[in-house]
């Protein structure tokens, strides 16, 4: 997916540049360069002919965009009801621990983005943390270092105990 | 026109009118914080909700962007419709309590304590500024950003708008400002007029040239000039050549 980026103008084309597909266009923007930069939400209000704060104010109401530019590796942990009481807050203050970012912001090296949840509708495997889309059920603190193992790969430079 | 009632008392208006402008018409009482005549209705605040319908079906709706109809039964005094109100004035006082609009509110209608923390947000988002930068002033420089409790007004990226004109509408119609001029401040903040104008307010307190118009009205000046050093500090330092007069 990420091969041949589409470039803004191109994306916005494609929507004809109508005012009404402007979070059909943001989607794509998103998807395509992975977060919505200052210049590309410039770009976007020019050809739609909107103000750049209407932008922004999309841009920064749906959950799916993003301003900063996200990682490789998208870690979701549940903080539904069920997964609360089963620990959820422990499991992500364990990610917080390993990776050393805080929920909504991307490790150093840009390979993961630790974001909460509120429920994903899978509370009997709770607590859930899903990466990429894939679901570990059932989860610990033990288990956070396997799961990250598999898509997280610190640089050596980076870790500090080596 | 619309005939309806209103109190008790059998009201006349333009089809299109809203109830509150129907009641102020009548010489009834209604609060608006958000309500401004040269600007849309927005119904943000829900200090102007009246009682409409009857028995059951008694409902709350802001009579500010509510369309007054033929039969209607409006009440704007009901002890529902103060509870609602006090409620209100409550919550926005926790989000300003320095707030002088909210704190006349408060005392109006008896609202004597907070029960929620106080935020110190200094804004109620009541969305004055938005619509009159938007509508008045056809700039579109700030609006609203973020959603839920992260709700903010803000410029685009937090940075100075080359949209914005510096003309302080904003400043100008916001109830919850407690201090109209802050002086010099980050690039943050939504006026900084005395970084980019001279002479400010602060620079020249001894004749006031204030940019707004309402030279030293806010007290503002004086009290920022005689509060400390510190702010003298940074004035200087902002302004690389002090004048002397």
């Amino acid at each position: 997916m990420a091969d041949k980026k589409q470039d803004v103008p191109t994306i916005i084309r494609k929507h004809k540049s109508l005012k009404k597909n402007l979070v059909a266009i943001l989607l794509d923007i998103q998807a395509q360069h992975n977060y919505l930069s200052p210049e590309s939400l410039r770009v976007v209000a020019d050809a739609l002919r909107m103000p750049l704060i209407d932008v922004l104010g999309v841009a920064t109401f749906y959950r799916a965009f993003s301003l900063t530019p996200r990682g490789e590796h998208t870690c979701l942990v549940c903080m539904g009801t069920a997964c609360h009481v089963r620990g959820g807050p422990k499991i992500l203050e364990e990610f917080e621990r390993r990776l050393e970012i805080e929920p909504g912001q991307t490790t150093k090296d840009g390979q993961v983005t630790l974001e909460t949840v509120a429920c994903l509708g899978c509370c009997a495997i709770g607590p859930v943390v899903v990466v990429d889309g894939e679901y570990h059920g059932h989860a610990t603190i033990r288990r956070v270092g396997k799961i990250l193992e598999k898509y997280y790969k610190p640089s050596p430079s980076d870790s500090p105990a080596s | 026109m619309i005939t309806f009632r209103m109190n008790n008392l059998t009201v006349q208006a333009e089809p299109g009118s809203t109830i509150l402008e129907t009641a102020r018409f009548y010489g009834l009482k209604i609060p608006t914080l958000c309500f401004h005549e040269g600007l849309t209705s927005w119904g943000g605040c829900r200090l102007c909700v009246v009682e409409i319908g009857e028995g059951t079906r008694a409902k709350l709706v802001s009579s500010c962007t509510y369309p007054v109809e033929e039969g209607l039964v409006v009440r704007t005094d009901t002890k529902r419709v103060w509870a609602a109100r006090r409620m209100m004035i409550e919550l926005m006082l926790a989000m300003a309590p320095g707030s002088k609009v909210l704190q006349d509110l408060a005392s109006e209608f008896g609202v004597t304590r907070v029960r929620f923390k106080p935020k110190n947000e200094e804004c109620i988002l009541c969305g004055l500024c938005v619509r009159m930068c938007a509508e008045q002033m056809d700039a579109k420089a700030i609006g609203f950003q973020n959603r839920g409790h992260q709700r903010k007004i803000a410029t685009p990226f937090n940075i100075k708008n080359p949209e914005c004109r510096l003309c302080g509408g904003c400043i100008y119609i916001c109830p919850a400002c407690q201090l109209r001029c802050q002086g010099p401040q980050a690039e943050t903040t939504l006026c900084n007029a005395c970084l980019t104008m001279a002479p400010t307010c602060l620079d020249h307190y001894d004749d006031l040239q204030c940019w707004m118009y309402d030279n030293g009205q806010c007290g503002t000046c004086v009290r920022e000039k005689s509060a400390a050093g510190k702010i003298a500090e940074t004035t200087a330092a902002s302004h690389h050549e002090p004048k002397v007069r």
